[in-house]
């Protein structure tokens, strides 16, 4: 259990330009569970998901996977545990071929090519996605490369999945695929997203970010119904609820 | 280059994923063979023409096996062409040595050796189109990978490959909507033009920057890993020596000649 | 400006191979060393910025044409000597590969060419001495114009004499000099303007990415530049003394055009020698289609100019020549098409 814990403890970050993304965030996230990160654009988001695997670091705070600190150290083995799928499908398929994309996490960490020809095949069919297994990346509609993404993710068998902004761009038809994916995995899932829509289907847990702190953390259904805490940091109660409770 | 250049990569690289039997012969031996064919190509002297004719051979039956539809190498072969046409047409007005006479037009050393620069230009440029259009961009950087060629530079060039098509489609939609704000012109003013590239790649910078975020995700540490390296079977050498030991031939004997000659004797 | 296969003799492009696969793994040596593993995307994405750069032109006030970005000298500035010859390598590569942009024989010299000049002779001799790091100013403007102008003759003059050594082409080297010099002129000044209103860009609005004054990774130690100077000036002496000995023709030509004699009426003595080289040559070359004519034909009735003889050819041999070429050439399209139209039927036969 203890490998699934995420936990942060009083962030501070400030960009080398001056800018003070976070200030101060807190929260702990256990096994399994599926939360939500949400908030306005600029509110901290991709600033805080890119302090989970160690990619970005701070002296103020920490940053705990399982119980590990993260630091520059650590960071090799923290990005086996935890697998980050970013925002832009295209950023993250750099490979010739979807396989070898792939392939590319296991092969990093060092495993021996039967294993890695497992992992691969596993992915890819977890996210429905062997048929393209020979394709090149930029032959692949925005679902498919989407499931690509979090198949090559998925290939590095972490504990953690963080996603940023995962339904971005999709229709909806991809994006009906892409949640019933994320309902089916039993990974801890943390969601950075605008979609409430999405968050109200998958997540149990809502952490509202604003202004680089954390303003509400809690129960999904009942923060999102909350219209007041919607409005005062950027957003907006979304359809779903509206239908369930008229007001 | 303009846009219809980017269809025309688009149009390659999909020859190049296509499945036969040439597209399935080890890329290191196409290459190979494709450079020897090059090299014993030009190899012949400046006057020679008829002896060059079989080498059209080796380009037709790869495009041909390959399924390679042939107009459209002979599109870029022909949009190819000014250079060589430009240079070599030189030969005719500086070699005014007679050789021969076709009717009352004196055919000089200089206008052979021109068609020699021409047939020699659609050989080898023939070669090199039937080399990418049957192995394919990723094939082969992966075959030259195994050759020898720096690790660093395969891997340049499939990352170039892979954002090429990327960063066009950027590229183009700058374009377009600067043509849309200025009557359709596609030349920008040259303050605009320091702008719109200056742009363009602090997005390609920033987009590099992304890249390396998954890399590094993904436990990037600088080397770039393989699957599996392929090998080469009987019919990979069968290729290899089949068309050296013709290229040879074909270098040392003139076919053509000699087929003419027969031609001589079997026709009154 | 980039050199074709056919103008290449395999001689001379592989001595360019050598050279520019040389410079290749040296480059990547060096990258490598730097430890910067966030070059390996920088790389590759910024390749394909400048392909996506050529696609774009401004236009030239008062000459009604456009001129658009080469990119060897901004990558030079962006990246270091080293990673920008990779770099634009990688770019001639794929232009070869698939616009018959040059050819593969001729990709060695096109990689020289257009590669070494601008990463290790431009930059660090010129652009860097003059701009000394302060892109945002004028001296930028300047810097950039007369380094890309060095690069770009350096690089023009670079392919007369790889052409000329390859001995394919017959144009005198006075002409191919005065035909790629001054054309390449302009084309540098575009160059540079190109190069430098994108400098300033980039300067006022990420400075961080333009190089500084040498870091360690970036310095250039001069050995690939003498190196570079090294084999030029043998080729250049190889060249002239070349030509000294064996192409006086082409003297010949230039001196005739000075004195004012008419273009046809070449010196005798010109002919004359280029004839005994022929004849020469085609002693020399078994193959050569020529020769073969002891057993054939009668000399042609055609005899023409004066007392000079034609060459040991007669109208027999050469015909066999050219039906047997013309022949050729349909039997191997012939082929092409039987092959592809069985491939054809075996795909659908077994589909």
């Amino acid at each position: 259990m203890s490998h699934h814990l995420v936990e942060v403890r009083d962030l501070f970050f400030a960009y080398p330009d001056g800018t003070e993304a976070l200030k101060g965030v807190s929260f702990r996230i256990g096994h399994g569970a599926a939360v939500a990160l949400v908030g306005a654009n600029g509110a901290g988001k991709s600033t805080l998901l890119l302090h989970l695997n160690g990619y970005l670091s701070t002296p103020r705070g920490e940053v705990r996977i399982g119980d590990t600190s993260v630091t520059r150290e650590t960071a090799a083995q923290t990005r086996r545990a935890v697998g980050m799928v970013f925002q832009h499908p295209d950023d993250q398929l750099f490979m010739p071929t979807v396989g070898e994309d792939v392939a590319f996490g296991p092969l990093n960490a060092g495993l021996p090519p039967e294993q890695v020809e497992r992992r691969v095949a596993a992915a890819l069919e977890r996210v429905g996605m062997t048929h393209v297994r020979g394709r090149p990346p930029y032959r692949l509609s925005a679902g498919e490369k989407r499931a690509v993404a979090i198949a090559t993710v998925l290939a590095m068998a972490p504990d953690i999945l963080v996603m940023d902004e995962p339904s971005a761009n999709l229709d909806p038809r991809a994006r009906r695929r892409l949640i019933e994916l994320l309902l089916s995995f039993e990974h801890t899932r943390i969601i950075a997203t605008h979609d409430l829509e999405l968050v109200v289907e998958v997540c149990s847990r809502v952490i509202v970010l604003d202004d680089g702190k954390v303003v509400a953390d809690g129960p999904a259904r009942e923060l999102l119904d909350d219209e007041a805490l919607m409005l005062a940091h950027g957003l907006e109660r979304p359809h779903r609820l509206r239908h369930l409770h008229p007001h | 280059m303009g846009i219809a250049d980017w269809i025309e990569i688009g149009r390659m690289d999909e020859l190049g994923r296509m499945d036969t039997p040439v597209h399935r012969i080890d890329a290191r031996a196409k290459a190979l063979v494709t450079l020897a064919f090059i090299a014993v190509v030009m190899s012949f002297p400046r006057r020679e023409v008829s002896a060059l004719t079989p080498f059209l051979l080796y380009p037709v039956v790869l495009l041909s096996l390959g399924r390679i539809p042939a107009r459209h190498i002979l599109k870029k072969i022909l949009m190819a062409a000014p250079f060589a046409l430009v240079i070599g047409i030189f030969n005719p007005m500086m070699d005014r040595q007679p050789v021969a006479a076709i009717g009352s037009f004196v055919v000089t050393s200089g206008w052979i050796s021109f068609v020699s620069i021409l047939f020699r230009f659609v050989l080898t440029v023939g070669a090199a189109l039937a080399l990418v259009a049957c192995t394919g961009m990723n094939r082969l950087g992966a075959g030259l990978g195994q050759l020898g060629v720096p690790r660093v530079f395969v891997v340049q060039l499939l990352f170039l490959y892979r954002y090429l098509f990327v960063v066009a489609d950027e590229g183009g939609k700058m374009m377009r909507s600067v043509e849309l704000r200025s009557d359709g012109k596609r030349s920008l003013r040259f303050r605009a033009y320091g702008s719109l590239i200056g742009h363009l790649l602090l997005r390609s910078m920033d987009r590099a920057e992304r890249v390396y975020r998954a890399m590094v995700a993904r436990g990037f540490d600088g080397e770039i890993r393989v699957l599996q390296r392929s090998s080469f079977r009987w019919t990979d050498w069968n290729f290899v020596c089949g068309w050296l030991v013709f290229f040879i031939v074909a270098r040392g004997w003139n076919l053509a000649d000699g087929m003419g000659h027969c031609l001589a004797r079997i026709l009154p | 400006m980039h050199v074709a296969d056919a103008l290449i003799s395999p001689a001379v492009g592989g001595t360019l191979w050598v050279v520019s696969g040389g410079l290749i793994a040296f480059c990547a040596r060096k990258v490598k060393q730097t430890l910067q593993d966030n070059l390996v995307p920088m790389m590759g994405v910024l390749g394909a910025f400048i392909f996506a750069a050529q696609m774009i032109n401004f236009s030239i006030p008062g000459t009604g044409s456009s001129g658009h970005l080469g990119g060897g000298l901004i990558l030079t500035v962006l990246l270091g000597p080293y990673a920008a010859l990779l770099v634009i390598s990688s770019v001639l590569t794929v232009q070869a590969f698939f616009f018959a942009d040059g050819g593969l024989l001729a990709l060695g010299c096109n990689i020289f060419n257009l590669g070494f000049f601008p990463a290790f002779v431009a930059y660090p001799l010129i652009y860097r001495t003059i701009v000394k790091g302060q892109y945002g100013t004028s001296r930028a403007w300047v810097g950039a114009i007369i380094a890309a102008v060095a690069g770009l003759q350096l690089g023009a003059f670079s392919v007369v004499l790889e052409t000329k050594a390859s001995g394919i082409s017959g144009l005198p080297f006075g002409t191919f000099v005065l035909m790629m010099l001054p054309i390449h002129l302009a084309i540098g000044v575009v160059e540079g303007l190109a190069t430098a209103a994108v400098v300033s860009f980039v300067a006022k609005a990420r400075p961080e990415a333009l190089l500084t004054t040498p870091a360690s990774g970036a310095s250039v130690s001069l050995r690939p530049v003498l190196i570079g100077l090294a084999i030029a000036a043998v080729a250049i002496g190889g060249v002239a003394s070349w030509f000294a000995s064996t192409h006086p023709d082409g003297l010949e030509w230039s001196m005739a055009k000075v004195s004012g004699k008419e273009e046809l009426e070449s010196p005798g003595a010109g002919i004359h020698e280029s004839l005994a080289k022929v004849q020469a040559k085609t002693a020399f070359l078994p193959d050569y289609g020529f020769k073969s004519t002891e057993a054939e034909t009668v000399p042609s009735e055609h005899t023409a100019t004066g007392p000079e003889a034609w060459p040991t050819v007669s109208a027999g041999t050469s015909l066999s020549g050219i039906v047997g070429g013309l022949m050729t050439l349909a039997l191997a399209c012939l082929i092409g098409i039987v092959l592809k139209a069985r491939s054809i039927q075996r795909v659908h036969g077994n589909g």
